[in-house]
């Protein structure tokens, strides 16, 4: 119970065009993320299967129902907003049972779920406070909370975590993987942040200018980006592109090679160059190297290195790390 | 506020101009409050100083409470009053509601158009709408009053509060919509409550000019059964003899209860400004 098929989604304002079309289809239970640099319409796309706005055109199938014209309550779907959007007035209690309330569902199967669900979320001490008496992390954990009680067929997430510390990130990250895991619910969530994308995803949906850039899982998309936009955007640091012709590669325009795919050398290697910068992270060392042949590129190096600016260096890429993009930016077969 | 940044000086002289403003404000209340409880020469003859045993007289406010039917007045002014803010709340909040949540075509133009009625006084249209009062029948009833003043206070109205909705997250009503609330009940239960602050601003704005009107009850409602407290203190202003005493009392009394309605908006109003600046 919770599948989504989207049909060529288009959404305008006014002339302009934020949605081109968008085909997707979200199998039950699955964890799909949206991710995209701002502007990429990936929240409007969220919105639009929420019904909080309407397409210009295309279908939004809801477990094979239509449900363009329904009413966002009436959808089956739950949202946990950035701001948290919690009822200032209401208490924890009251903000998580309102929809239920609204539903007109019995007093007690309410207060059934509610406790159910700020169990789950060890919410239970502060039932009777108001989120103005909350931190930042317990009030995104009651807004999670409002959308568990709801049991939706979808829990749509719009940047969730944006609003919260580094720290606190990295647990309610967690928190929701967990809960991905115990309620196997259909969840589908938008964020800008790769990491997020790439821990917590079943399958990515890359999102550039409204229109999509890949679908797949997020190995599949470190290991085999569909198009240079793709290959930029997921990995940190970013992949080095190389013109394609001063690696001697006549069909293909740009060459990616990731950071951590090139070895460094002070002796012999393919690409002479002079160290530029180097940041040292602990885990990993990073260098980038002005070379000759192939501009300035970066390298990732696992452990501690003892690089200096201006030491002469000799980069090698791994055997077989080369993603070769052709004229239109998209891989070569 | 930092220790480093507030010196005694400073802080004297701020609270010496609040001091000195507080007074020039008050002086003249306080002036007609004394008075109200002198008798007529003594009002005369020492204006500025306060009642002594010798010269402290109820006499006006006999004259107000026996003569004229001071109790109808009061509750004239009263129900003119509550309910013009009532309906300018309601009707205030909606319009500016549906100005700032929704996008229809002509929706500038349409705020505009509302906002215009700051600029232009409704006294203006004295004559055509005590003509349409008068083809309506509506002439020396509390209704043509409220009419009257609803529409005199709905420009600001939706002015300010249209500007403070602006400010109400999306988010929030979305959630509301998602948990199945009805447009009206996002309206009524989430918006409403975070604006307080501004519909108690409105309230005290709209509350003042309407108590104190002398014209619109004067033209549209002088009869003895719809005269409001301001009108009804004018039988004791004569062409030749004015009844100090009682006029003075009259006006005393006509400041309790707006005094008491301006405390209920502004304890509103600091409530609502503290518990956003705790949020």
């Amino acid at each position: 119970m919770g599948s989504l098929q989207l049909k060529s989604i288009r959404k305008a304002y006014g002339s302009h065009e934020v949605l081109k079309g968008i085909d997707l289809e979200v199998k039950d239970g699955e964890f799909v993320i949206f991710v995209g640099p701002s502007g990429c319409g990936k929240s409007t796309l969220l919105r639009t299967i929420a019904g909080l706005e309407d397409a210009t055109s295309g279908s939004v199938q809801i477990d094979g129902v239509e449900v363009g014209h329904v009413a966002p309550a009436k959808r089956g779907i739950a949202m946990v907003f950035q701001s948290y959007a919690l009822y200032p007035h209401l208490t924890v209690k009251d903000n998580m049972g309102l929809g239920l309330k609204q539903a007109g569902k019995p007093k007690a199967e309410i207060e059934e779920k509610v406790g159910k669900a700020a169990s789950m979320l060890s919410l239970d001490p502060y039932l009777a406070r108001r989120p103005a008496e909350l931190s930042g992390g317990q009030r995104q954990r009651v807004a999670i909370g409002r959308a568990i009680v709801r049991e939706p067929k979808l829990f749509l997430f719009d940047e969730p975590l944006s609003n919260l510390d580094a720290a606190l990130r990295v647990n309610t990250r967690l928190e929701i993987a967990r809960l991905h895991r115990s309620l196997k619910a259909t969840m589908i969530y938008v964020t800008h942040d790769q990491v997020e994308a790439m821990t917590l995803a079943d399958k990515i949906v890359v999102l550039n200018a409204g229109q999509i850039e890949q679908i797949g899982s997020p190995m599949d998309l470190y290991n085999r980006p569909a198009n240079v936009f793709v290959g930029g955007f997921i990995g940190s640091p970013q992949m080095n592109f190389v013109d394609g012709a001063r690696l001697g590669d006549s069909r293909a325009k740009t060459i990616g090679i990731r950071p951590e795919h090139i070895g460094l050398s002070r002796d012999s290697g393919d690409w002479k160059g002079k160290v530029v910068h180097v940041e040292h992270l602990g885990a990993d060392t990073i260098v980038y190297i002005e070379s000759e042949q192939v501009g300035l590129i970066t390298v990732r190096l696992f452990g501690e290195h003892r690089y200096a600016p201006d030491d002469i260096v000799y980069a090698t890429p791994m055997v077989g790390s080369m993603h070769r993009f052709g004229a239109d930016d998209r891989i070569l077969a | 506020m930092s220790q480093a940044r507030n010196s005694i000086f400073r802080t004297g002289f701020v609270h010496a101009a609040l001091i000195a403003y507080t007074l020039i404000s008050l002086f003249p209340v306080f002036l007609t409050i004394i008075n109200s409880f002198k008798d007529r020469n003594a009002i005369f003859r020492a204006p500025l100083s306060v009642p002594t045993p010798q010269t402290f007289s109820l006499i006006g406010y006999q004259t107000v409470l026996g003569q004229g039917d001071f109790a109808t007045y009061f509750q004239n002014s009263f129900i003119v009053t509550i309910v013009a803010i009532a309906l300018v709340l309601l009707f205030g909040a909606m319009a500016a509601f549906a100005l700032s949540e929704y996008r229809f075509r002509g929706n500038t133009l349409m705020g505009l158009y509302l906002a215009i009625g700051i600029m232009i006084p409704i006294r203006l249209g004295t004559v055509a709408i005590l003509q349409g009062m008068v083809a309506t029948n509506l002439v020396n009833t509390l209704t043509a009053l409220i009419l009257v003043y609803t529409a005199q206070g709905l420009p600001l109205a939706v002015f300010i509060l249209s500007e403070f909705m602006r400010t109400v997250s999306d988010d929030l009503k979305n959630a509301g919509r998602i948990d199945g609330l009805s447009e009206y009940s996002i309206f009524f239960r989430l918006v409403l409550p975070l604006i307080r602050p501004a519909m108690a601003t409105v309230a005290v704005f709209t509350m003042i000019p309407i108590w104190n009107d002398l014209w619109f009850p004067l033209i549209l409602a002088p009869a003895e059964a719809t005269k409001t407290v301001t009108l009804g203190s004018q039988i004791f202003i004569g062409q030749f003899v004015t009844n100090w005493n009682a006029v003075l009392a009259a006006l005393s009394l006509a400041i309790l209860p707006v005094l008491v309605l301006y405390v209920i908006f502004s304890r509103q109003l600091i409530r609502g400004i503290t518990a956003g600046a705790v949020k």
